[in-house]
């Protein structure tokens, strides 16, 4: 017998989190965790959860950052490191940014298989984030198909 | 109603003078609500506004709107596709300093023409569309699937099944 995939979902408030949400098909049957900056969406993937006969997911909530909080970076770095201990994830995947890409980056080198999604908000060239996630994740996509190959990411389809 | 938003992390000052302005000109500020951040420079006279809004409180406020006026952001554009609201999007600009670069007017661009999105290159066109937006019909807006890309959910669920980690 084997035991459900645990999944840890990971993404900022605002449209990163807005992304992650329409991607909820995909962890089904797992056990999942979601990771973001804001209290305020639990109510949301739990609804979302009951009405496709899913367990309640789990849900932690970190600092928001970006790249020019060095101390708030800090802080968020630390309890992603705790959520990840906690939660030992199969697959880490992220829709970005800051705290999802630390996610990625710990969880890679915890054992854990990661997905980077990059925004559909890229759409001439991919985030700064997105671009040094390539070297760290197993599966790495863009949402633009004009983006995609040559040692680049891959395009599979976007969250519209 | 209409709904102002500009996001969760970063004011946009340009945005909301030119609401505000518009709002002086036709008198529609009492149908107007606002979300403009905590660091906002500039504070309307003519609507009101509040800093930030709970997810749930967001979504009644976007719900309840006849049209919506926002930033070139994903979030918001996605949110008015899913609910058919007509949205008027300004990007941020990198040289403004408004955001870091300039992927929210790329944005614009790519999203411009879709029905019920109507594209602001610049404040300067705001007040014509924003016209256009209040007589606009929502009907012509496809309805999005309350999901993303069907492939895209499958890539992702045979990644998560697939092999288990290398360690």
């Amino acid at each position: 017998m084997t035991r459900p995939r645990r999944v840890l979902a990971v993404a900022s408030g605002g449209g990163h989190w807005v992304q992650l949400t329409r991607l909820i098909p995909a962890w089904d049957g797992c056990e999942v965790t979601y990771v973001t900056t804001d209290p305020g969406f639990r109510a949301e993937v739990e609804a979302l959860a009951a009405a496709r006969g899913q367990p309640r997911p789990g849900y932690r909530v970190v600092t928001e950052a970006n790249r020019w909080q060095k101390l708030r970076l800090l802080r968020s770095l630390i309890q992603i490191a705790l959520v990840l201990i906690r939660a030992r994830p199969d697959v880490v995947i992220t829709t970005g940014a800051a705290p999802g890409y630390f996610a990625l980056r710990l969880a890679a080198l915890l054992g854990s298989r990661t997905v980077w999604i990059d925004s559909i908000a890229n759409a001439e060239d991919m985030s700064l984030a997105g671009k040094k996630a390539g070297a760290h994740c197993d599966l790495w996509l863009t949402q633009w198909e004009h983006l995609a190959g040559d040692g680049g990411p891959e395009y599979r389809g976007s969250v519209l | 109603m209409i709904f102002l938003t500009v996001g969760t992390h970063e004011p946009f000052d340009r945005l909301v003078r030119s609401v505000d302005g518009w709002c002086a000109a036709t008198g529609r500020g009492a149908e107007m609500f606002g979300q403009i951040t905590d660091h906002a420079g500039y504070r309307p006279s003519h609507f009101e506004a509040v800093a930030s809004l709970e997810p749930a409180e967001y979504r009644r406020r976007f719900a309840m709107a006849d049209f919506v006026i926002s930033h070139a952001g994903m979030g918001s554009i996605i949110t008015a596709l899913s609910m058919q609201k007509p949205i008027v999007i300004l990007p941020r600009r990198g040289h403004l300093r408004e955001t870091r670069n300039d992927h929210q007017f790329a944005t614009m661009e790519r999203f411009a023409g879709r029905p019920g999105i109507f594209a602001a290159r610049d404040e300067h066109e705001l007040p014509g569309l924003l016209a256009g937006a209040a007589d606009g019909d929502a009907t012509e807006m496809g309805k999005l699937s309350q999901f993303g890309d069907g492939q895209l959910i499958e890539a992702l669920r045979t990644f998560i099944q697939g092999p288990a980690a290398k360690g």
